[in-house]
């Protein structure tokens, strides 16, 4: 099976910082993949050149075969790459319907398109389709949605990007800031969205979400890439000393 | 192994989690303003009899038309500003602006007619115009924010004095008259009269040929300043609710981030918000040369404060993301109900200020604890 996502020698740098240095990567569809690395290990600067946030400086990227370059985050989500980071993504003040086609209003004409309204209904039971596809239940849709709590609104975001045909799915610390019960119903989320056959690049801290979904992992430190692992195969002390730089695989002891 | 169960949010808000008491305070204060005019007209219509001794009544056509009529110019300059402020913006410059459209319009009439353009038409022109001097401000303040990330606050208090030095010069500091009479009409003239009492009776358009008899037992039901605004106050309500502009308003105005990760035109969309601000301060400035049959490059500048009292009374939040245009025309009919009902009561003009002034704030705290019993945080900005 081909990669959906490829980094080859991937190398980004912020003056004299080396930020992210020669990174090469495969994400295949249908699974979930966790990026590890401790506070300015190059995680998120790794995840923003596949973004479209910054250009790398060497290095190439393919996505589905195709080489990239994103000269902008919205162009990345034209072709199917959704980051999703906790509240950034949301308008507060609008409801559920209404955020998940933010930007793609669906529209009535009227007097041969002189005049074009929103077309509420239609948003609303899309909005209900593709929450059901996910299986997500909420009481209800037509209230703004500062009113829900943290991982709703991250149920919201996850379902936009499903809705509108996501083919990768970044996720930057999506646990951080729920209640255990919500932590665990994000993750169920994202199962269902490997299920559905949706890769998701998890970027945590958070060691026991890594062993609760994903597939497989990297850990980088210092910009470099010092492992890569399928889950079954290590445990947390193992992932610590990567983190930390005790471990790395691309140095021979 | 896929967990096929539902997942399950409980419910939070109004409804869930809350309470009923909660709910119940959190309505109300949705509803304070409507609650608060009614109360206040309510006062005035015990109050103004009794003070004046059961000569004068407060809720009579012809006060009630009045305090339509006043609040004409004040909404003209709410309803722009509505969505300015829904942006999390502010426009500073509608006042000015107002003035100058005023001075466009009459000179554009006085032209147009003395060019021997038919009346009607000239009057459409004179719409036009104010209408196109206002839009171009606009788009000026919209590009300089949206495009070169100008605070509005700035670039509106420098507009204000650029139109203002404008006005002044183009009416060369006096008032523009010489207009056609025939505009009186437009201005003064109304949709529907009643003439009270003997030979009186119920007429669509001014009855022809009146005697200053009848004159007096005249009421003059829907004036043409309150039709046009009424108008533009609907095509503001349809905006605002029913098209992809209006979402964007809001939008906007909740998470610029998001707007525009979402890819929504934010650019544009400012420039257009702006655009529009302008263009209802400009509909006011054409409504007022027709009222005054003269364009003055004076006349907007007291009504901008005023303006943004009412849209912030209204329950416009001035952080942004929420807010109605009813709101708003709630807002403007609570300045105007105070002011009159004060002026039946006699009491002293300033002391109109003195009142609105502590409206103002009252709205703003009841905002506040609104978002108090919603558990809202604020957004970290001023």
């Amino acid at each position: 099976m081909d990669p959906i996502l490829s980094i080859r020698n991937l190398t980004k740098r912020f003056g004299g910082l080396t930020a992210v240095n020669k990174v090469s990567w495969d994400i295949y569809p249908g699974e979930v993949v966790g990026l590890l690395g401790d506070n300015g290990a190059g995680k998120s600067t790794l995840i923003k050149c596949v973004s479209g946030v910054y250009a790398a400086d060497e290095g190439e990227i393919y996505f589905a075969g195709k080489r990239t370059n994103y000269q902008r985050p919205i162009d990345a989500r034209r072709e199917g790459i959704e980051t999703i980071y906790q509240d950034l993504a949301l308008a507060n003040n609008l409801d559920v319907g209404a955020n998940i086609f933010l930007g793609r209003e669906v529209k009535r004409s009227y007097l041969g398109g002189l005049i074009k309204t929103l077309d509420e209904r239609k948003m609303l039971t899309e909005s209900e389709t593709a929450l059901n596809s996910l299986e997500i239940h909420f009481p209800t849709l037509t209230q703004p949605i500062e009113s829900l709590s943290g991982g709703q609104r991250q149920a919201v975001a996850i379902a936009r990007a499903v809705y509108w045909d996501a083919r990768l799915m970044i996720m930057d610390e999506p646990t951080n800031n729920l209640g255990v019960p919500e932590q665990q119903k994000v993750l169920e989320l994202i199962r269902k969205l490997r299920d559905q056959g949706v890769p998701v690049i998890l970027i945590t801290h958070t060691l026991p979400d890594v062993f609760a979904v994903a597939d497989r992992l990297m850990v980088m430190h210092r910009g470099r890439k010092v492992t890569e692992k399928t889950t079954a195969q290590t445990n947390t002390q193992e992932l610590v000393q990567y983190m930390v730089g005790a471990l790395d695989d691309t140095k021979v002891n | 192994m896929a967990d096929t169960a539902k997942i399950r949010f409980e419910a939070a808000g109004p409804g869930g989690k809350w309470g009923r008491g909660r709910e119940i305070l959190f309505r109300l204060s949705r509803l304070w303003a409507w609650v608060f005019l009614g109360l206040m007209i309510a006062f005035f219509v015990v109050a103004v009899p009794v003070y004046n001794g059961g000569s004068v009544n407060f809720l009579t056509v012809r006060n009630s038309q009045n305090i339509l009529v006043a609040i004409t110019p004040v909404l003209l300059l709410g309803l722009g500003q509505t969505f300015v402020i829904i942006s999390a913006g502010i426009d500073l410059s509608v006042g000015w602006v107002m003035s100058l459209a005023s001075v466009v319009s009459a000179l554009a009439v006085r032209a147009a007619f003395n060019a021997g353009v038919p009346l009607f038409w000239s009057v459409v022109i004179s719409f036009l115009a104010a209408v196109a001097a206002a839009g171009i401000v606009g788009f000026f303040n919209g590009v300089i924010i949206a495009k070169l990330k100008v605070p509005a606050f700035i670039v509106t208090l420098g507009m204000s004095f650029i139109v203002r030095g404008l006005g002044l010069l183009w009416s060369e500091n006096t008032t523009v008259i010489g207009l056609p009479p025939g505009i009186r009409a437009y201005g003064n003239e109304a949709l529907f009269y009643f003439i009270r009492g003997e030979g009186g009776g119920f007429y669509f358009f001014a009855p022809p040929e009146i005697s200053g008899d009848m004159l007096r037992r005249m009421d003059r039901i829907l004036p043409y300043p309150v039709v046009i605004t009424a108008v533009v106050v609907a095509i503001a309500m349809f905006i605002l609710r029913k098209t992809q502009f209006g979402r964007h308003t809001y939008a906007i105005g909740g998470n610029v981030e998001a707007a525009l990760r979402a890819g929504i035109p934010v650019d544009r969309r400012i420039i257009q918000i702006y655009m529009l601000s302008a263009v209802t301060a400009g509909i006011g400035g054409f409504v007022s040369t027709l009222r005054y049959t003269a364009g003055s490059a004076v006349i907007g500048d007291p009504l901008l404060l005023s303006s943004i009292a009412a849209v912030i009374i209204g329950g416009v939040s001035l952080f942004g993301g929420a807010g109605t245009i009813t709101g708003t025309v709630i807002g403007a009919l609570i300045i105007a109900v105070l002011t009159t009902g004060l002026v039946m009561l006699n009491v002293d003009a300033f002391w109109q200020f003195i009142v609105v002034g502590a409206v103002v704030i009252i709205a703003v705290l009841i905002d506040q604890s609104r978002d108090l019993i919603i558990g809202r945080r604020k957004p970290g900005r001023a």
